[in-house]
């Protein structure tokens, strides 16, 4: 059946060897999408996007960028004013890396929100916070590359949390750096990581991808499709809806890239490295500083990494934490509450880490940690015991039809 | 054939892709298609000369040191220039020659701004090695020019091709007599 | 319910915004004026005439103690000068060059392509020659700074007498945009300290005013072509999501 479906004589030879037009077909026409998505379901593929994007002028950008300490704040300022067109590509990159954690942040509140993380898409929510975490560290390195201000504290702050380790705390330290301070190998290396971990990120994804197309796409309403009335083919549905998201993405990237380059990164980052003097205000790049605000909580270093981490892995357990068979917080009323306190204790963190560690920043710093391991490890459990969820629907098609309200 | 589509008798292209042939829906991948291709430029562009490279495309050389069959070698454009101060053999031998029966006919006058000093890139025609001949004792080929040892192609006392696999004669870079000494490459 | 996320993902972007200005604001009472700037708004461009007499400022009041490494002289271009003026000021110069035949190196007249010379050879050799303290670079201050721009202007007119309760070092000097209100550089611009020759005032707020144009310039050269090529990159891209959003609603039309 696969041949004949092509009337180009090439596609079909092609096709009849190596069956690659008849997968993308496969994808764009027989692969069922519920028809209720709203737009919140355009980040996954504008976070895949916005990989393209870092992967495409990151490439170009280590053509003009040398990785030595004497070189790498010159090379960059190189391209920024002789290189063809080097500001626009280091600007893209740095505004990209800022716009990817956007859409992968508002791509996990989605997930929390439509409660995409249960069974039977476990494994596809953990994928998801495995290239989280690649990114997380991606993003770490490529921010020393430049060898500022920031660089240069930002990495021999993050590289000493692992100082807190005991015993082989500080030999681990001293593995990372190459020596005895942040200084060229620890550059050399991160530029080498920084150029291979995207590449990770994007066979973790096509894992993401697999995992996701097993049981297809969560929805709205987070029951499943009964059948051929619920769903619709991915093309041309999803890909002119996923277009009006992409020309948004890119508009919204271009205001910021063209008007306001440099207000996600710190002035401190155009000074070059100094290892004899740490900035008054030293802050990691925003999207970190929930995390920061969490180490930052807990007086005790040790006890503020190991936070900080559980902080990401109580996520991978997040399926297990959350009993509720009911997926969608539409049909969940007290667990629709508890979500909006998390995003706000989220932003909270967010603003907190960025604040310095003093006076009363400090102790709501510690309430808004506590809320959110109490959100995890405490109120999800409850909730699933004692909420009491709204009925269901019977299928998608039906509230479709009733109120259009969840679909565009 | 799997079709998902719930509409009824779904077979043919237009059914399954509705709106395939609409003005908008087409004039949207087109322009999709447009700005794509736009951003290709500045990607391929990277990759030309930077700005700080074409600043650097001029070399002063101080030629009034080298000796009378002495030949110097500087660097311009990060390639060698060879600058050789000709004898008298040497220009009349370039000139005995009838141009019109070599692979690459040029007069030696047109190569040169004075027929004592010979300005070429020391750059094979070839593939591009750097041909012998500049130091005393170096080959310098049957016609008492360069040698490129690569793969064997002769150049004469004007930097001509006369035999090997070179196509052309060793290259002239532009350039002037700031003074009776001193000359500026590019 | 729609409507309620969009606005906390704005919320979200909005205080990500905030937190960023909040950041900056550094120890002590730091006063900041606000100056008016061409090369602001999506439509800023670089005033040449501003540019020229700041980057005379730079050459007569600044330049004994601050460098500029990463500019060329043929980035001078960028402020109106052709090639034979920017040849005439780089001759001013004397650049290292070598090693010549000998193994020496030498000092030539600076040519287009060499970058300027900087005052002292090294981050040493400057502190022991300001007390200790080190004459920052300046052809990165105006992005290296918070509010680059206006920092710069009201630093260099911030210097005042010290308030009572304020005690200033020996070698110090009292500063109202200065993080901490006190400052290693002496004051210097008073008015008149430069003969400008295109014969505009030589006003304190005027010299301060060219010099942050040509620092601001110095920074971020390609502003222009940045925001230029932004206006039209915003348009298309506006006309883009109408049309997709358009394409959208014809697809779905048999949805729902």
């Amino acid at each position: 059946m696969a041949a004949e479906k092509f009337s180009n004589p090439v596609v079909r030879w092609v096709d009849h060897r190596l069956p690659i037009f008849s997968m993308l077909d496969h994808e764009k026409y027989d692969y069922p999408v519920p028809k209720n998505l709203n737009y919140f379901w355009n980040f996954g593929v504008l976070a895949g996007m916005a990989l393209v994007i870092m992967i495409v002028t990151g490439i170009v950008l280590a053509m003009n960028y040398t990785a030595h300490v004497d070189h790498a704040f010159s090379s960059v300022e190189r391209i920024m004013r002789d290189v063809n067109h080097g500001w626009l590509i280091r600007y893209i990159h740095m505004n990209t890396a800022s716009f990817f954690f956007i859409v992968v942040y508002i791509h996990i509140f989605r997930g929390l929100y439509y409660g995409s993380y249960k069974a039977p898409r476990e494994l596809l929510w953990m994928l998801g916070v495995v290239i989280f975490l690649l990114m997380m560290a991606t993003a770490f390195m490529g921010y020393v590359l430049p060898w500022g201000q920031m660089s240069f504290w930002g990495a021999t702050v993050i590289t000493n949390l692992f100082s807190a380790i005991p015993f082989v705390g500080e030999s681990i330290v001293t593995f990372l750096w190459g020596g005895f301070s942040v200084d060229n190998p620890t550059l050399n290396r991160f530029f080498s990581l920084h150029y291979l971990m995207p590449f990770v990120i994007a066979g973790v994804v096509v894992l993401h991808i697999i995992a996701l197309h097993r049981f297809g796409s969560n929805n709205p309403i987070g029951i499943d499709a009964k059948g051929p009335q619920d769903t619709i083919s991915f093309h041309p549905y999803y890909t002119i809806k996923d277009m009006v998201g992409v020309a948004m993405f890119l508009l919204l990237l271009a205001v910021a890239v063209f008007f306001f380059p440099n207000a996600m990164g710190h002035p401190d980052n155009y000074i070059p490295a100094n290892p004899m003097q740490t900035p008054a205000h030293i802050v990691p790049e925003w999207y970190f500083l929930p995390f920061y605000a969490i180490l930052r909580a807990v007086p005790d270093k040790l006890g503020g990494v190991l936070l900080m981490f559980a902080a990401i892995f109580v996520l991978f357990v997040l399926p297990w934490l959350d009993r509720s068979p009911v997926r969608s917080a539409r049909f969940r009323p007290m667990f629709r509450i508890f979500f909006w306190l998390l995003f706000i204790d989220c932003i909270a963190l967010g603003y907190l880490g960025g604040k310095p560690a003093e006076g009363i920043y400090v102790l709501l710093s510690r309430i808004a940690t506590g809320w959110y391991f109490l959100h995890f490890l405490v109120l999800l459990p409850m909730l699933s015991i004692f909420e009491t969820t709204k009925p269901l629907p019977k299928s998608i098609s039906e509230p479709v039809l009733a109120t259009a309200k969840g679909v565009a | 054939m799997a079709n998902t589509n719930s509409k009824p008798g779904a077979s043919d292209t237009d059914v399954r892709d509705p709106g395939r042939r609409d003005f908008i829906v087409v004039a949207t991948y087109a322009m999709g298609a447009v700005g794509a291709a736009a951003v290709t430029w500045p990607l391929i562009d990277q990759m030309n000369p930077a700005a700080d490279t074409l600043a650097l495309a001029s070399t002063e050389v101080d030629v009034s040191k080298i000796a009378e069959g002495q030949a110097i070698t500087v660097t311009w454009r990060g390639k060698p220039v060879f600058i050789r101060h000709r004898t008298g053999d040497e220009i009349a031998r370039a000139n005995a020659i009838d141009s019109a029966e070599l692979r690459h006919p040029e007069e030696d006058e047109i190569r040169v701004q004075k027929p004592e000093l010979l300005v070429v890139v020391g750059v094979c025609t070839h593939l591009g090695c750097v041909p012998l001949g500049q130091k005393t004792g170096e080959v310098k080929g049957e016609y008492d020019g360069w040698f490129c040892p690569c793969h064997g192609s002769h150049y004469d006392t004007s930097g001509r091709i006369r035999k090997g696999p070179a196509p052309t004669n060793l290259e002239v870079p532009p350039y002037s007599f700031l003074s009776d000494s001193v000359i500026r490459i590019g | 319910m729609r409507r309620v996320l969009i606005a906390a993902a704005v919320a979200c972007l909005a205080a990500v915004g905030l937190s960023t200005p909040v950041l900056a604001a550094g120890a002590g009472s730091v006063k900041l004026q606000a100056g008016e700037w061409s090369f602001a708004g999506p439509f800023g461009y670089f005033d040449k005439g501003a540019m020229q007499r700041g980057f005379q400022v730079y050459r007569e009041v600044c330049a004994g103690c601050h460098g500029m490494e990463y500019i060329a002289f043929r980035n001078l271009a960028d402020l109106g000068y052709n090639e034979a003026e920017i040849k005439a000021i780089a001759a001013e110069y004397e650049v290292m060059d070598g090693p010549d035949d000998e193994g020496e190196m030498f000092m030539r007249p600076a040519r287009p392509a060499d970058l300027m010379p900087t005052p002292y050879r090294n981050d040493n050799e400057a502190r022991a020659n300001n007390n200790g303290a080190l004459p920052p670079d300046l052809s990165l201050i105006a992005k290296a700074r918070a509010n680059g721009a206006d920092y710069l202007y009201s630093l260099i007119l911030g210097y005042d007498e010290a308030p009572a309760d304020v005690e200033v070092p020996d070698g110090m000097y009292y500063n109202s945009a200065y993080s901490g209100n006190l400052i290693a550089m002496p004051q210097p611009i008073y008015g008149d300290d430069v003969e400008y020759t295109d014969g505009a005032p030589s006003t304190p707020e005027g010299l301060a005013s060219d010099l942050t144009h040509f620092l601001m310039w110095a920074a971020e050269p390609k502003m222009e072509i940045r925001k230029r090529i932004g206006v039209a990159a915003v348009f298309f891209l506006s006309i883009f999501l109408i049309m997709s959003y358009l394409a959208k609603r014809r697809v779905w039309a048999e949805i729902h």
